[in-house]
C-alpha cells in the first residue's frame, strides 16, 4: 500500500511576532491526487504550504507543534534536502522564483543543488523545459519573457527536481486568459500530486477534484470541489464568491476529462 | 517591461571576438590596459600602434562604429579635465594660435586623453562582445569568489525589476498630482526611496525562500560550462604580448 503524499496532523504555528497563523491543521493527500487549497486572504494558506518543505515550522527552528509527513517520512533537519526535492514549491511572483541570469541557469539551479552536473543536468533541464513548452527559450534572460512565460519557467524550475508533490501558490494570478488556459493544459498533463492555492474558483474546479477550504488558520471544509463551490452558505461564510453567472453544477470538471 | 535595463551592453553579432571565452577577454583587457598606461606619454608612435590594435579589435568584433562612438561619451568628464590642464598647469609656456599654454599641461592632457580613450574603447569591445552572463562565468573561471559572482549576478537580474518598481512608483506619484518641481516635494521622493528599499529588501527575503525551497545550501552552483582552450588563451595572450613589446620598445627607444 502506498503511503500518502502529504500527511499533516494537528499542525499549529505562530510567527515570531506572536501572531498565530495555524490552529491545528490536519489533512492527508494521497499520491496522484489534485487538491485545491481555497480560502480568503490571511487564512494561512501560504503559511501552511511553507511548512510542507520545512521552510517554516519547528524543523526550521521556529515555534510550532504538530506533524508533517511527506511520502511517509517525518520532516527532519537531516533530510531537509530530500524533502525539498520531493516537495516542489512554485511561488506566486515569478520574479522571486527566477533569480539566475538565464532561463537555463535557473532551471538548473535546483538539480545542481541536488548534485547533478554535466550531461545529466542538461538532460534534466531540457526535460523540464519541454514539459512547460519553453525549450526554445533556454538562453533568454528571464526579464525578456512575458509574465505567462515566466510563470511557466517557474514551474519548470521545480519540475527539474522531479518532485513527488507540486505545490503552486496562486498559479493563475495575473495571467491573461490564454496564458491561464495554457498553464492549465500543462498542469493537467503532469503526472504528480498537486496542491494548488488559488482564489480562482473555476480554475480549482477545472483542475482539482478535491478542495480544502481554509479560514482563520483552520481547515473548515474538505471535499469534492464541485460540492464545496455549490454550497452557497459555506462559501459566503468564508468570504468566497463565484464569478458572475458561474454555476459550478453546470460546467465540466476534471472527472469528465 | 522596462526595455533596455539589464540587457547589458551586449551587441549580438557573431565574431571571433564574441566567440572567445570571457575569462580570456578579461585577462587580455587588463593586460592591454596595463601596457598602455605604463607607456611614456611622449612615445607618440607607440600610441599609434595601440590605436591600430584597438581599431582592428573593433573591426574584428564587427561592432558598428556609431555604437562605439556613442558609448565613448562616458569618457566626457575626463576629456573636460584633460582640456583644462594646459591652462592651469605651471611650468614653461608655449604659444599656440596666440594662446599661452603650459608645455607640461599639453603633454599631460595628451597623456590623459590618449590612455583614457584607448582603455575605454578596449572596455567597450569587451562589454559589447560578452553577454553579462558570460562575463560572470568568466569571473567565476578566474577564481573570483562565488559569493561575489552571485552578488553581481543578482544585481544584473534584478536591476530591471527594481527599476520597474521605481518607474511604477513614479507614475503613481505623478498620477496624484506630483510635479517634481519644488523643493517641498523632496519629501515624497525620499519616502519613495525608503519604500523602494523596503520593497527590495522584502523581495530579497522572498528570493531567499525560493532558493531554500530548491535546495540552496549556501553555495551557488557553478554556472561555467566550458574551459578556455589553449588556442584561445594563446589568441588572448597574443594581444597582450604585442602591447607589451610596444610598451617595452617605447621605454627603451623613447619618443
Amino acid at each position: 500500500m502506498s503511503k500518502p503524499a502529504i500527511e499533516i496532523e494537528r499542525l499549529a504555528f505562530a510567527y515570531p511576532d506572536g501572531r498565530q497563523a495555524l490552529f491545528g491543521v490536519s489533512f492527508r493527500i494521497e499520491r496522484g491526487e489534485r487538491v485545491a487549497l481555497l480560502g480568503p486572504n490571511g487564512a494561512g494558506k501560504t503559511t501552511l504550504v511553507l511548512h510542507l518543505n520545512g521552510i517554516l515550522g519547528s524543523v526550521a527552528g521556529g515555534a510550532g507543534t504538530g506533524r508533517v509527513r511527506i511520502s511517509g517520512s517525518d520532516l527532519h533537519r537531516e533530510h531537509l534536502a530530500e524533502v525539498r526535492r520531493k516537495v516542489g514549491l512554485v511561488f506566486q511572483d515569478p520574479d522571486d522564483q527566477l533569480f539566475m541570469p538565464t532561463v537555463r541557469d535557473d532551471v538548473a539551479f535546483g538539480p545542481a543543488n541536488l548534485g547533478l552536473s554535466g550531461a545529466e543536468l542538461d538532460e534534466r533541464v531540457h526535460e523540464a523545459l519541454v514539459a512547460v513548452g519553453m525549450q526554445d527559450h533556454a538562453d533568454i534572460e528571464p526579464h525578456h519573457l512575458s509574465f505567462g512565460q515566466r510563470r511557466r519557467v517557474a514551474v519548470a524550475t521545480v519540475l527539474a527536481m522531479r518532485p513527488d508533490v507540486l505545490v503552486l501558490d496562486e498559479p493563475s494570478s495575473n495571467l491573461d486568459p490564454a496564458s491561464r488556459r495554457e498553464l492549465a493544459d500543462i498542469l493537467t498533463g503532469l503526472d504528480v500530486t498537486l496542491l494548488m492555492i488559488t482564489h480562482d474558483l473555476p480554475y480549482a474546479l477545472q483542475l482539482c477534484e478535491r478542495s480544502l477550504l481554509m479560514d482563520g488558520g483552520r481547515i473548515v471544509a474538505d471535499g469534492n470541489t464541485r460540492d464545496l463551490l455549490a454550497d452557497a452558505d459555506l462559501m459566503s461564510a468564508h468570504r468566497l464568491e463565484l464569478p458572475y453567472a458561474f454555476n459550478p453544477l453546470s460546467v465540466p470538471g476534471p472527472e469528465h476529462a | 517591461m522596462t526595455g533596455g535595463a539589464g540587457d547589458g551592453l551586449y551587441v549580438a553579432v557573431d565574431s571571433p571576438v564574441h566567440r572567445l571565452p570571457a575569462q580570456v577577454k578579461l585577462v587580455a583587457l587588463v593586460g592591454f590596459v596595463i601596457c598602455v598606461v605604463s607607456t611614456p606619454a611622449h612615445a607618440f608612435w607607440a600610441f599609434g600602434v595601440y590605436a591600430g590594435i584597438v581599431v582592428a579589435l573593433v573591426m574584428t568584433a564587427k561592432l558598428p562604429a556609431a555604437t562605439v562612438l556613442r558609448r565613448m561619451t562616458v569618457e566626457t568628464p575626463f576629456v573636460v579635465f584633460a582640456l583644462l590642464l594646459p591652462f592651469v598647469a605651471a611650468g614653461p609656456q608655449v604659444d599656440v594660435l596666440g594662446v599661452s599654454l603650459s608645455e607640461s599641461g599639453v603633454l599631460g592632457a595628451w597623456n590623459v586623453l590618449v590612455k583614457g580613450t584607448l582603455g575605454v574603447v578596449a572596455a567597450i569591445v569587451l562589454s559589447a562582445s560578452t553577454s553579462p552572463r558570460d562575463l560572470l562565468t568568466g569571473l567565476e573561471r578566474l577564481r573570483l569568489p562565488r559569493t561575489l559572482v552571485a552578488i553581481l549576478s543578482f544585481m544584473i537580474r534584478y536591476v530591471s525589476v527594481v527599476s520597474g518598481d521605481l518607474q511604477r512608483m513614479r507614475v503613481a506619484r505623478e498620477s496624484r498630482g506630483y510635479d517634481g518641481g519644488s523643493l517641498g516635494h523632496l519629501r515624497a521622493v525620499a519616502a519613495g526611496a525608503g519604500a523602494l528599499f523596503v520593497r527590495s529588501y522584502e523581495r530579497g527575503e522572498r528570493v531567499h525562500l525560493a532558493m531554500l525551497a530548491r535546495g540552496y545550501t549556501g553555495m551557488m552552483p557553478s554556472m561555467a560550462r566550458r574551459q578556455a582552450t589553449a588556442a584561445e588563451w594563446r589568441r588572448g595572450a597574443g594581444l597582450v604580448v604585442v602591447a607589451l613589446l610596444v610598451a617595452v620598445a617605447a621605454r627603451v627607444v623613447g619618443g
